[in-house]
């Protein structure tokens, strides 16, 4: 597991692909709304003060508070700048 | 005939209700927990059907005890909202999360529609859907293509219900069954186990998603750290202006009209109790619910725009961080700016926070932001007690005492909810996870509809409330124990025409010696004892009873008990008279400390009955109203009493 990144650590910009989605009372939540494995997404802006964050999910924009986000395990795929 | 209206929020599901019901609405309950019932009915020649639209969620299981209706009503044929039909709206535009839900619900072995919403958005993104693979894979449902947003496809879902057939027992998912309510670790298999076969479909749609850059240029400054709050403030004071623009005048011309409709009837009715009681206890009673309209209708106007455009849930992204240490939500940013103007749309518009505890305790802590009915109030006090100096060169004392005012109820309100967050215990943790739908022009029938059905509610869910508070505290103003009341009027009449004094004087002498001897004046002598250490005497004491009705009858009820004439705004008269005002011991009444205190007072007390209905309405509940009085009353005492013991 050595490429993952939580997917609160993610920069701006960035593309990654999501590996696992972390046990916690939420993670049916997250599955809901489309956070599986596999799936692309790409960071598209953090709020002021860096907390919540905001990104593309194969076609729809989801926002995530951060010690949400950081049950989504990831793999940063690309460096891209929007 | 039964019909659930079901589907991911931001699918355009309630343009789908709008839609089909248009105004034929009702706004009902849900057994046991604060989401309304939103029912409508079905033009249909042949049969009755109500369709019901429950809350937008991503999969029938529940996070929350609000958005249990989906799954209880679904899964108990027991259940009174237990659906013969179920119609499931799916955003085509990200078809894949979308059939999460309506597998689920296409599983339960129910006749069931999928109405494939946004078709047109789906096209511009270059999706193209395949109806029929869809149709091979869900063989026992109707599939319709439709597009709310412009009305298109009532009359193909219309049909779609008459063409609907009893299940022949066909399943998406073959070997699973839908989870216990309380089994989280079977929900997560099952919700893995359906978008492993929903991902391996891929024959549904000939365009593969790209990422969207719709939206973006536009999020780029709406959500910057700068700009965006900037923004955000200049939309809220165009806002604020347009409230006390527009709201003004249709309230005055409420105010007269009910005055007049009292006038009329007292001279068309026989004189007697009755009279009285339609002309100055039921009238006035249903005009002060009507005054509230205009506030409410344009300040749900506002959010509803906001709300469509896809601009509130941007609000609530740069919020969230803010508001959350306080044990709020980023979505309690509204309702509690909203409460600047009148905390009723303020406790209303909470509804849109799921999370059960942050919508509590926005509504517990909504009617200490200073309303615009405490106004009248602060006005007269500060004209009473502050100097109009100038401080630093370029500072009014009384533009700065108002401020103040304001600014203190702001910080209270945000001490409260911190301490409402140590206090209130719950299961759920609070979380965000909300989606930012890309920007559309609004939908002014949906619009419309939502300002129309909160008039609604508060008319008919809350005006009764405020009705039987008005009379009960009508008759105890007007009522007095024996024939008190009318030996202190008649000596007070004899002594004026003795002393030849003008009919109108005479009039208002015995209106205040009336409203002393009443069950209110006696009450407000009673009290005396525990307010004097915050420096007030029975007369303020009358008031502040009499004020429990709204907060800006204090003005009137003063002019009343000095018998002056209300001279409008500007209360020139009672303010001399209250100036005047010594008492025993030949100090002023209104002195600085009195005042002040006074003023606190009016920040933190819950003296209004139209919010503490509308909160019982929101909460479906009595205790959290009561709780309000109390706590909120606790509050404006002790603080008042700190202010004049500072200040005397």
């Amino acid at each position: 597991m050595k490429n993952h990144t939580p997917l609160s650590e993610i920069n701006v910009g960035q593309t990654a692909i999501i590996q696992n989605v972390r046990a916690s009372e939420l993670k049916v939540k997250l599955m809901e709304r489309g956070l599986i494995k596999g799936k692309t997404l790409q960071l598209l802006y953090r709020a002021p003060f860096g907390d919540p964050i905001a990104f593309d999910v194969e076609g729809y924009v989801l926002s995530l508070r951060l010690d949400e986000a950081m049950l989504i395990d990831v793999e940063i795929k690309t460096e891209d700048g929007l | 005939m039964k019909i659930a209206l079901l589907g991911n929020p931001n699918t355009g599901k309630s343009s789908v209700f709008n839609m089909l019901t248009g105004l034929r609405q009702n706004v009902g309950n849900f057994p046991g927990v604060t989401v309304d019932k939103k029912t409508g009915k079905l033009p249909s020649k042949t049969e009755n059907h109500d369709i019901i639209d429950f809350p937008g969620t991503y999969s029938i299981y529940p996070r929350s005890k609000d958005e249990q209706v989906v799954y209880t009503s679904l899964m108990d044929p027991q259940n009174a909202n237990y659906p013969d039909i179920n119609i499931v709206v799916v955003d085509a535009a990200n078809l894949e999360r979308n059939l999460l839900l309506f597998t689920q619900i296409y599983d339960l072995q129910r006749p069931t529609i999928m109405v494939l919403n946004m078709v047109d958005l789906a096209k511009r993104r270059n999706k193209k859907i395949n109806i029929s693979a869809l149709q091979e894979l869900f063989p026992e449902a109707e599939i319709v293509e439709t597009n709310a947003r412009v009305r298109l496809g009532k009359q193909r879902i219309l049909d779609a219900i008459s063409r609907l057939k009893a299940r022949a027992g066909h399943s998406f998912l073959s070997d699973s069954k839908i989870a216990e309510i309380d089994d989280v670790a079977a929900q997560e298999e099952e919700t893995e186990a359906r978008f492993k076969k929903i991902a391996s479909l891929t024959d549904l749609e000939t365009e593969k998603k790209q990422l969207v850059s719709r939206s973006k240029k536009l999020d780029k400054i709406l959500v910057h750290p700068f700009f965006g709050y900037l923004i955000f403030a200049a939309i809220l004071i165009v806002i604020f202006q347009f409230i006390y623009a527009f709201a003004a005048l249709p309230m005055d011309m409420i105010d007269t009209g009910f005055a007049s409709i009292a006038a009329w009837l007292r001279e068309v009715m026989p004189m007697g109790i009755l009279s009285d009681l339609v002309t100055q206890g039921i009238v006035p009673g249903i005009g002060g619910i009507v005054i509230f309209i205009p506030q409410i209708a344009l300040l749900f106007f506002f959010i509803a725009i906001l709300e469509e455009t896809g601009y509130l849930s941007r609000v609530v992204f740069i919020m969230d961080r803010l508001m959350r240490p306080l044990g709020l939500n980023g979505k309690s940013v509204v309702p509690l700016l909203s409460s600047v103007a009148c905390a009723i749309p303020g406790v209303m518009s909470a509804r849109t926070i799921s999370d059960w505890k942050e919508r509590m305790i926005t509504i517990m802590v909504a009617p200490l932001m200073s309303c615009s009915a405490r106004i009248p109030v602060y006005t007269l006090l500060i004209a009473l007690v502050i100097p109009s100096e100038t401080v630093f060169g370029i500072f009014n004392v009384q533009g700065l005492v108002l401020f103040g005012l304001y600014a203190l109820g702001t910080i209270s309100a945000l001490l409260v909810a911190l301490v409402f967050k140590w206090l209130l215990k719950t299961r759920e943790k609070g979380f965000l996870m909300l989606e930012m739908p890309s920007y559309k022009p609004p939908q002014w029938g949906n619009v419309g509809l939502v300002v129309w059905e909160k008039i609604k509610v508060f008319v008919w869910d809350a005006g009764k409330i405020i009705l039987a508070i008005s009379i009960i505290l009508w008759v105890l103003a007007t009522y007095g124990p024996g024939d008190k009341m009318e030996l202190a009027a008649n000596e007070v009449r004899q002594n004026g025409i003795a002393q030849n004094l003008p009919q109108s004087e005479i009039d208002r002498d015995v209106a205040s010696a009336e409203l002393e001897n009443s069950f209110i004046g006696i009450m407000g002598r009673t009290i005396e004892p525990v307010i004097e250490p915050l420096g007030y005497d029975w007369k303020i004491g009358i008031s502040l009873i009499t004020s429990f009705a709204a907060r800006e009858v204090f003005v009137g009820s003063m002019a009343t008990i000095y018998a002056v004439q209300d001279d409008g705004n500007r209360n020139v008269p009672l303010i001399e008279k209250m100036r005047d005002e010594k008492r025993d011991n030949g100090a002023v009444v209104y002195s600085l400390a009195a005042g002040a205190s006074l003023m606190v007072f009016y920040v933190f007390a819950m003296q209004c009955m139209a919010t503490l209905a509308v909160v019982k309405r929101e909460t479906k509940s009595w205790k959290w109203p009561i709780l309000q009085v109390v706590y909120m009353g606790v509050l404006a005492y002790l603080a008042s009493w700190i202010t004049f013991i500072l200040l005397s």
